[in-house]
């Protein structure tokens, strides 16, 4: 038996959030591997110059080393994000990353196939809130951006380079479609047309309708979109401008922001989540219009309006109870969430699915115990006699009389059940694996020879012949036609009603309650039988029985009924 | 494990066909056409290309009428009207017939190739097996597919609806009357192989096909049946085509199917993977046709004024394992296409390429197009083929199934493909079919057309070929095959250039061996016709050979299987050991999980486990003088006797009991039975017996 092992994991957080996939930057450092392709693209240019980076792809099982071996899964959280499945030797964990469980325009539900695991460590920003279908709030926000375009405003979404612009520019671009709109949407300098490449050779990330029209039009070679010029901030007439950073916490966006902000004709989008100290979070919290310091000298009349992106690329408390429930992993581990929520949300995941759950705080540890399995061998026949199945049937009323079943057959019903216990018998020796094996082999195994033990009993039953029209004959002592089925299913049907808790099989020459069979005997002089005085009060017939020790205790209690017993024939 | 190889295939086109029984499951390795085979029939006789060009002046009449009269008796010469002149049935695998299609399994595809000839087999009624493919081999599996239906439509269309029931040229009158050489590819060598041909599919059945096909990315585990675990390992050979790894509980086997180590587009050979496996099915055949050396020379009688055998100088290539240069020596390959090309176009002539490797086609297109921008020839590029825009479409969006260099270039921000961009400019004109307007107003001569397909009897390069066949300024490119006398012979004569050009296809002989050496299988199945060069190697693993239509049987790995113990059963089973004959014994019982391919053993549902007693089990002989003493020490009056069974085979011993109650034991050596009618007795009867033997 090998000892047991702990998985250690910290939780930590990625400052860029919702843009980068964060495990991969532990993972880096100690085993040169990471994400997707487009996470790849992703780390090119954000961090130029780490170049132990190999992509893999979705469903592709990476062997990392011997023992560490590595899966990911689509994600939905934004293109290219995915959730990855780690093992070392038995123990196994997810890691989700940001997800998504509903699929919305473009981009897919994530999906994971259900694995063993020992830990799921699950992002938690939305812990406690549900949320409505995404479609409905996607058309909020384009409402509101048709509302301002149409009335000759201009719309400002700031946003992060990759993966959410591409996203909005793929609902603006449908929808501009769809109504048949001639404004122009700009993506800034940041979020370069060559940017979308990126995204029109990874379609195979996006949904499946997207992916399925991809072979007659790619969904990112958008018609309305044109790149932009920092000339163009104050050109006449309305349009839509997606700019870089995010949040509003510098460079273009805010040259962009200081000079729209002030008409009351355009529209601001924020994103759902805005870290304090940006503009973009003084905004939130304040009641436009309003005035708001973008640095130490300068101040904007905000009279625009402002729209908050309400539909979020993350996964709410039910969606990650979805994903506990389908994964049932022996723990949880919460992060990427605030304190009192998850406290909920743990407390909600360990009395629904009683699985343990943890939610540590940064740079704190917890110990979780891992799965470990004995390793063993087993032979052909084991595993066959395993598999094969065995079948019960539970009669579920309370007459047990076979005449009355076969005339009342809708009253009666037969339960089958097929409970496979799995018997066998291990065998170690000093030095070799564990063996398991079927028992019939296990003399082999041990070069020895079964030895048969059996108990066995002749009991006398008394039989009073209730013959009602013909008298016996004074002569005739024994009685005329009774054979031996026939003894034998009186005595069935006496203990079909004494017994019914267990089966009893009755094949017409003997009846069976587990190993204990009992058969009608008519011969005089039986083995089995022993000396007892003859009981003159009545005529007997004599019925063997035969059992193993183990049904010891059930054989007795059998005999003293039947014992007791008085058969009527007739 | 019992493996049988149906076909041996002959090339890219034409993969391997093998059967596999693993541990009870038969697996089918491939399932090709052999498309090679349509060389015995005789393309469209009508010359299309005068729609292109009104002015024709230098077309030859061909007006290979299709009357039966213009067939001669038996002419051993041959010629184009030897060909068959009908709609062309296809060549499937004859001895896959063999076999029942209801008792298949498993179908791993592991090239586009491979799966030509699968809509044959799913549309039976009695096919229940799963199919596994990589994703993009599927994909352009069924590109291929609905190509090859589309460019038959044609024939269909000029021969009219098929006639129910078998053809005209396959009756036995017919078949005698062809040339030898036709004979020979349409009955077989042994003349057996006539029940191979088939009518082409439909649509319908290569939808119906699709269906049933469950794709995979490389590595991704699949799991049929709880018990084998499926990986594809990419192989090279083809932008999707893989190896196969399958984990059964007895052992691990690999199917290595043609492989190229650097490959120029598909992602490369992944050789690491597929390490130290228990049985390893070496299906590459390059090895074997580099052995016979037999080069394909080719008689000058092919008519072509410039038939340069530059694949002999290709061959000449040292290599140094592992390093490979493959991948160099694929660019040199095409850039010596591309220079040929370009000195045609200088020279006032076409080029027709009619190469099926999608792989190899993309890397043509993109570096024909570079040269001519680099020599400023504004010329322009046709791809035709119904399946040319999908294929485009869909070469662009698939990074993870193309090779290093084309990922590179997508990190580093370009196109995977320059064609999206070409065909933006109007460089490359893509168009689905010859007699389309839009490519009649655009045709241009000199051009560069791509176009299927390779047998020279279907599709697009039929029109194209009869058009320029006369033209001694216009180049032909195509790959070495079977018989390239007999693929020329409807186009006779030829005064148009032919560049015969070999891809790498397979592992050459050279790197074979020491593949196997570093691959270290346990077991080795490779084709009989590498006997004498593994043989002489003297390997540290068993060897064994095949050959087509006969059955090798693998020797067995494993007895035992692999099984996990949960850690909860395996504590508790170590309380309740046993030392017989110096071996720990422990009554198992618990609940068997089959997930993945691993079985499993748990604890399981007490009430059930509970449910169900076991029989003890005594070992050996019960030793009566001991018996006898337990007995008496528990205060019974107890005596023995000897007698023989009834039937005096048997020495039993008959143990009485008189007191305090009747008791009788009889003992034999195999058997004890106890007969005692009071339950006090027969406890303490029992006790006695477990104390005085071994029982478990």
């Amino acid at each position: 038996m090998s000892k047991t092992q702990n998985s250690y994991i910290e939780p930590f957080r990625h400052p860029d959030h919702g843009e980068l996939n964060s495990f991969g930057w532990r993972w880096i450092i100690h085993y040169n591997i990471l994400p997707t392709p487009h996470a790849k693209v992703i780390l090119r240019k954000q961090n130029k110059g780490r170049t132990k980076v190999t992509a893999v792809d979705l469903k592709q099982t990476v062997l990392v080393d011997k023992d560490l071996q590595i899966r990911a899964y689509y994600a939905g959280h934004v293109l290219g994000a995915a959730m990855f499945y780690a093992k070392v030797g038995d123990a196994a964990i997810v890691y989700t990353g940001d997800y998504n469980m509903t699929p919305d325009r473009h981009l897919g539900a994530a999906q994971i196939d259900r694995l063993q695991l020992d830990l799921v460590i699950t992002e938690s920003t939305y812990a406690t809130t549900v949320r409505d279908s995404k479609y409905v709030r996607e058309r909020e926000f384009l409402k509101a951006v048709h509302k301002c375009v149409a009335s000759g405003g201009k719309v400002l979404i700031p946003t992060f380079a990759l993966g959410r612009a591409q996203e909005l520019c793929m609902l603006l671009d449908d929808y501009w479609e769809q109504m048949n709109l001639k404004v122009p949407i700009y993506l800034s300098s940041g979020l370069t047309i060559q940017a979308n490449m990126y995204y029109k050779v990874l379609i195979n990330w996006t949904s499946q309708k997207v992916k399925s029209t991809s072979a007659t039009r790619n969904a990112f070679d958008f018609k309305n979109v044109h790149s932009f010029d920092r000339s163009m901030i104050n050109a006449p007439g309305p349009c839509v401008l997606l700019a870089t950073p995010g949040m509003i916490s510098g460079g273009f966006s805010l040259d962009v922001f200081k000079q729209w902000a002030p008409c009351e004709q355009n529209l601001i989008i924020l994103p759902g989540y805005c870290v304090a100290g940006t503009v973009g979070h003084r905004l939130l919290s304040a009641n436009s219009p309003a005035k708001v310091n973008v640095d130490e000298s300068t101040q904007i009349d905000v009279r625009c309006q402002i729209h908050q992106l309400s539909f979020s690329l993350h996964t709410d408390s039910k969606g990650i109870m979805d994903l506990v429930k389908f994964l049932s992993p022996k723990h949880v581990i919460l992060v990427h969430g605030e304190k009192p929520k998850m406290a909920l949300l743990k407390e909600r995941i360990e009395s629904d699915f009683g699985i343990p759950c943890y939610y540590p705080a940064n740079n704190e540890s917890v110990c979780i115990p891992s799965t470990n399995y004995v390793k063993a061998e087993m032979s052909k026949s084991f595993l066959q006699s395993s598999l094969s199945p065995n079948f019960k049937f539970l009669k579920t009323i309370s007459r047990a009389d076979a005449d009355f079943i076969l005339n009342e057959r809708t009253e009666s019903f037969v339960q089958v059940c097929d409970d496979r216990v799995v018997e066998g018998t291990l065998a170690m020796q000093k030095e070799k694996q564990a063996k398991i094996v079927h028992q019939n082999e296990l003399m082999v195994i041990l070069g020895a020879e079964n030895h048969e033990v059996q108990v066995a009993y002749c009991c006398p039953v008394c039989v009073s012949y209730e013959l009602k029209d013909v008298a016996l004959a004074p002569g005739e002592n024994m009685p005329p036609v009774l054979d031996k089925r026939s003894l034998l299913h009186l005595l069935y049907t006496k203990l079909s009603n004494d017994f019914q808790d267990v089966t009893i099989q009755n094949d017409g020459d003997r009846l069976q309650i587990e190993s204990f069979t009992v058969s009608a005997c008519l011969k005089e002089k039986c083995p089995h039988r022993i000396h007892v005085k003859p009981d003159s009060t009545s005529e007997a017939v004599n019925f063997c029985c035969m059992w193993s020790m183990e049904d010891e205790k059930l054989a007795w209690r059998v005999i003293s009924i039947m014992k007791n017993l008085e058969l009527k024939t007739g | 494990m019992k493996f049988t190889c149906l076909s041996e295939g002959r090339g890219y086109y034409f993969p391997p066909c093998h059967i596999v029984n693993i541990s009870g499951f038969r697996v089918l390795l491939d399932c090709p056409l052999d498309l090679s085979a349509l060389s015995v029939f005789s393309p469209l006789p009508i010359v299309i290309s005068s729609l292109l060009d009104e002015k024709t002046s230098n077309r030859r009449d061909q007006s290979s009428s299709n009357s039966e009269s213009v067939r001669q008796e038996v002419a051993e010469s041959l010629d184009s009207k030897s060909l068959i002149q009908a709609e062309p049935w296809y060549k499937t695998v004859k001895s896959l017939q063999l076999w029942s299609i209801y008792s298949l399994d498993v179908v791993l595809i592991s090239s586009p190739m491979g799966m030509l000839g699968l809509p044959f087999l799913t549309r039976l009624k009695d096919f229940r097996a799963k199919i596994y493919a990589t994703e993009a081999a599927s994909r352009l599996g069924k590109l291929m597919m609905e190509d090859l239906i589309s460019m038959h439509m044609e024939l269909r269309q000029f021969y009219g609806p098929e006639e129910s029931g078998c053809p005209q040229w396959m009756t036995w009158e017919k078949l005698e009357l062809l040339p030898m050489a036709l004979k020979d590819i349409v009955l077989g060598s042994e003349g057996t192989e006539l029940g191979g041909w088939m009518s082409i599919y439909s649509a319908a059945d290569i939808k119906g096909c699709m269906e049933k096909v469950q794709s995979l990315k490389y590595a991704e585990e699949a799991c049929y049946n709880g018990s084998l675990t499926i990986k594809a390992f990419s192989s090279g050979l083809e932008i999707g085509a893989c190896n196969w790894n399958i984990l059964s509980p007895k052992g691990s086997i690999i199917y290595l199917s043609g492989s190229v180590f650097a490959s120029t587009n598909a992602t490369s050979f992944d050789y690491k993977a597929l390490e130290g496996s228990d049985f390893l099915l070496y299906s590459d055949f390059t090895a074997c046709n580099d052995v016979d050396g037999e080069k394909n020379d080719f008689p000058p009688a092919t008519g072509s004024s410039l038939s340069s055998d530059i694949g002999s100088c290709w061959e000449t290539i040292t290599e140094s394992w592992p390093d490979s240069d493959e991948y160099s020596e694929e660019m040199e390959k095409v850039s010596f296409i591309c220079s040929c090309a370009l000195d045609t176009i200088n020279d006032g002539g076409s080029v027709l390429i009619p190469i099926g490797r999608p792989g190899v086609m993309l890397q043509l297109l993109e570096n024909v197009s570079l040269s001519l921008d680099s020599s400023n020839l504004k010329v322009p590029i046709y791809f035709v083929s119904s399946a040319a825009e999908e294929l485009l479409a869909f070469s662009s969006i698939i990074p993870e199934w193309l090779s290093s260099q084309r990922k590179e270039r997508f990190y580093s921000g370009q196109p995977l493909f320059t064609h999206i961009q070409l065909s933006n400019e109007k460089k490359l004109l893509v168009s689905p079919a010859i007699h389309s307007s839009e490519f009649l107003t655009s045709w241009q001569e000199p051009c560069i057309v791509f176009c299927p397909h390779w047998s020279l009897r279907l599709g697009p390069v039929v029109h194209l070929l009869q058009r320029w066949r006369a033209d001694p300024n216009s180049l032909l490119i195509v790959e070495e095959g079977a018989d390239i006398n007999l693929t020329f012979l409807p186009f006779k004569p030829m005064s148009m250039k032919v560049l015969q050009c070999s891809f790498i296809s397979g592992i050459k002989l050279k790197k074979a061996i020491p593949l196997l050496k570093l691959l270290q299988p346990k077991h080795v199945l490779v084709p009989e016709s590498l006997r004498p060069h593994i043989s002489c190697w003297n390997p540290k693993f068993s060897v064994r050979y095949f050959s087509e239509n006969e059955t090798v049987v693998m020797p067995k790995l494993k007895t035992y299987a692999d099984m996990d113990i949960d850690m909860d059963m395996a504590s508790e089973l170590l309380n309740d050991t046993k030392m017989i004959q110096e071996k720990s014994i422990a009554r198992l019982k618990g609940e068997l999980l089959v997930e993945q391919g691993k079985h499993r053993l748990v604890l399981g549902n007490k009430q059930v486990l509970s449910a169900q007693v076991r029989p003890l089990l005594f070992l050996g002989r019960v030793d009566l003088d001991s018996f006898l003493m337990a007995l008496q020490k528990m205060g019974m009056k107890a005596t023995a006797q000897h007698v023989q069974s009834t039937d005096g085979s048997e020495n039993v011993s008959i143990v009485h009991i008189s007191a305090p109650n009747e008791a009788l034991i009889e003992v034999t050596s195999t058997r004890t039975t106890i007969n005692v009618a009071d339950e006090t007795t027969a406890s303490l009867v029992s006790e006695a017996v477990r104390s005085t033997s071994v029982y478990f």
